[in-house]
């Protein structure tokens, strides 16, 4: 049978020996120098990009010099610390917040609903699809002109439309980082005996954490947009405008600046809530796990 | 037994033994396993897993199933554990028909991904002790952290499992269950997924940990040294469907004796016991067609 010889490479002889002196490059462990904690930090890292933006901005402004098209930088900041000055912005800022907050409480708290129906029976799951894949593509501002006939001008409209846009985008997400719980854990789960809500909060929810937070995110981007334009839409509601009518007043008065310091508004709220609030979470949840990088 | 199986007839020596379970305290036997048919449903397939199955494991026994894969061992300890029903058939723990996971059956799983990512190893060891109301507070605390250190994982109990090695974390998953102090532990192939040299670092340690708390283990593998190895016991399954091929006694072998020749001959008898069916395999399949 082994007619093959087992060697067929040249003998070659063995040795044993002391590890070399590693003095030659230095410490073993080299604490990193300032400008390379700042190259590994994400806020210095984007607070740098945000920079590089604005003097692109200010430059061509400056260049283009017609403020009534494309007003500078620094015209917008100070139309933007001048209104946030007088109260105007902070107004107009809660009365918007307080709508998506609104609106964003109630399609979590369905979306909650809908995904544990969903997870505890299969006809649950056909209707979460189904409803999903029918509402998902339906821009939630295309159902404001019904929303306005069912509950008139007001928080209630918005509020409709905002829980619309929420509702299937984070029940989406929910359901598929349910669905991918590992297997084991499950069983771990079960093991344990927990069963029905207790299954749901103490495993699954945990569980499909990276997943639901990624739907809270696009649920949140989906109701922010969502509550701009309906604003822009119909304008004021009965008390107050919200941001989107602030731009909306600002153009009618050919006002560039103001329009641009309401975008600005728009645009930092979004930055303080992605980078402040969900960066907070997700270094405190699912990085700390290690379920995310 | 009225259904002892085709191939059974080779090294069974436990039937004598099965009259005497009767008794009510007098009795070690633990659990009993008896005519256990499995099946599970694949998108195309019935698949019976295991055909009528019987086995008694004894209190502080080291039980191992041992058998080539698609023998139906892992789907058994599935059973044991609750997550199946059985097609025919009893399991039944301390006279009680199983029929749930329940944590009076701890299991152990081959993979890493048993422990909660979003807790801590001193966490992870507390959950299910607090999750069933077991063990409470600071009782529960307490126990946390003793089956820790028995573990040899103090240092690391505030760490969370991602930043574990592998065989730390199934170091974890033992310490979770045995704070549990379950009636049986059962273990998946518990080190199939760890490198050779910390298997057998870890297969010592359970020996260890056995010697210290004498606890029923029932342990499923694909490896007759780990078998012969961890188990005080052997249950051997023949392929496909899985049917008691034997119960062979190992209580006298540890990793002292991996060298000694009596080791060699049990392990070559089970060797010949698993793979007879490959050199006769045309009156294998005749066989089960007649």
């Amino acid at each position: 049978m082994n007619a093959m010889p087992r060697q067929m490479t040249p003998a070659r002889p063995e040795f044993e020996r002391q590890p070399i002196d590693a003095s030659g490059i230095g410490e073993v462990e080299r604490p990193l120098s300032v400008m390379e904690r700042l190259v590994n930090n994400d806020a210095a890292r984007k607070a740098a990009i945000l920079l590089f933006l604005a003097v692109v901005w200010e430059v061509y402004a400056r260049w283009l010099s017609n403020p009534l098209l494309f007003p500078s930088f620094s015209d917008t900041i100070a139309t933007f610390t001048g209104d946030v000055i007088d109260g105007t912005i902070p107004d107009r800022v809660s009365t918007s917040v307080w709508s998506l907050l609104l609106g964003y409480g109630a399609g979590l708290g369905l979306a909650g609903l809908f995904t544990t129906f969903a997870v505890s029976t299969r006809f649950g799951t056909d209707l979460l699809t189904t409803l999903t894949s029918m509402f998902n593509p339906l821009p939630a501002i295309a159902l404001l002109p019904l929303a306005l006939i069912w509950f008139g001008l007001g928080t209630g409209s918005l509020v409709f439309v905002i829980v619309h846009s929420v509702l299937w985008a984070v029940s989406l997400n929910t359901l598929v980082g349910f669905r991918s719980v590992p297997e084991t854990l499950r069983m771990s789960g079960r093991n344990y005996g927990l069963n029905g809500m207790r299954y749901v909060l103490l495993i699954l929810i945990p569980a499909a954490f990276p997943a639901i937070l990624a739907g809270l995110k696009i649920g949140w981007a989906f109701a922010w947009r969502t509550l701009i334009a309906a604003e822009l839409v119909f304008g004021v509601s009965s008390r107050s405008g919200g941001l989107g009518w602030y731009i909306f007043e600002a153009r009618s008065e050919l006002d560039t600046p103001r329009v641009f310091s309401g975008l600005l508004a728009v645009i930092v709220i979004g930055l303080f809530v992605e980078s402040v609030i969900f960066r907070a979470i997700e270094a405190r949840t699912v990085q700390r796990w290690g379920m995310q990088r | 037994m009225p259904y002892a199986t085709a191939q059974g007839a080779g090294g069974s020596v436990r039937e004598s033994q099965l009259g005497a379970g009767m008794s009510a305290d007098a009795t070690p036997e633990l659990l009993r396993v008896e005519g256990l048919t499995l099946q599970y449903k694949t998108p195309q397939h019935l698949v019976t897993a295991t055909y009528q199955v019987d086995f008694s494991v004894y209190q502080q026994d080291r039980y191992v199933i041992l058998g080539p894969s698609g023998c139906g061992k892992s789907t058994l300890l599935k059973a044991v554990g609750g997550f199946m029903k059985p097609v025919q058939g009893s399991i039944r723990l301390r006279d009680r028909e199983i029929t749930a996971p329940g944590p009076d059956r701890m299991m152990v799983f081959q993979e890493f991904e048993q422990l909660m990512p979003w807790k801590t190893v001193l966490e992870n060891v507390l959950f299910p002790m607090r999750a069933t109301g077991r063990f409470k507070g600071k009782d529960a605390h307490d126990r946390a952290l003793a089956v820790i250190e028995k573990v040899k994982l103090s240092k690391f109990r505030d760490v969370y499992p991602h930043m574990l090695s592998g065989g730390m974390k199934m170091r974890v998953a033992i310490a979770r269950a045995m704070a549990m102090e379950p009636d049986i532990l059962l273990m998946d192939e518990p080190f199939a997924a760890l490198d050779a040299l910390t298997r057998r670092k870890m297969q010592e340690e359970l020996l260890d940990l056995w010697e210290q708390v004498r606890f029923t283990l029932m342990f499923v593998t694909h490896s007759i040294e780990e078998a012969i190895i961890v188990g005080s016991r052997i249950l051997v399954l023949s392929p496909h469907p899985g049917r008691v091929r034997a119960e062979l006694d190992a209580s006298s072998f540890s990793y002292d004796t991996v060298n000694a020749p009596e080791f060699g001959v049990l392990s070559k008898r089970i060797h010949g016991l698993l793979f007879e069916h490959e050199v006769e395999q045309l009156p294998q399949t005749t066989e089960a067609h007649a």
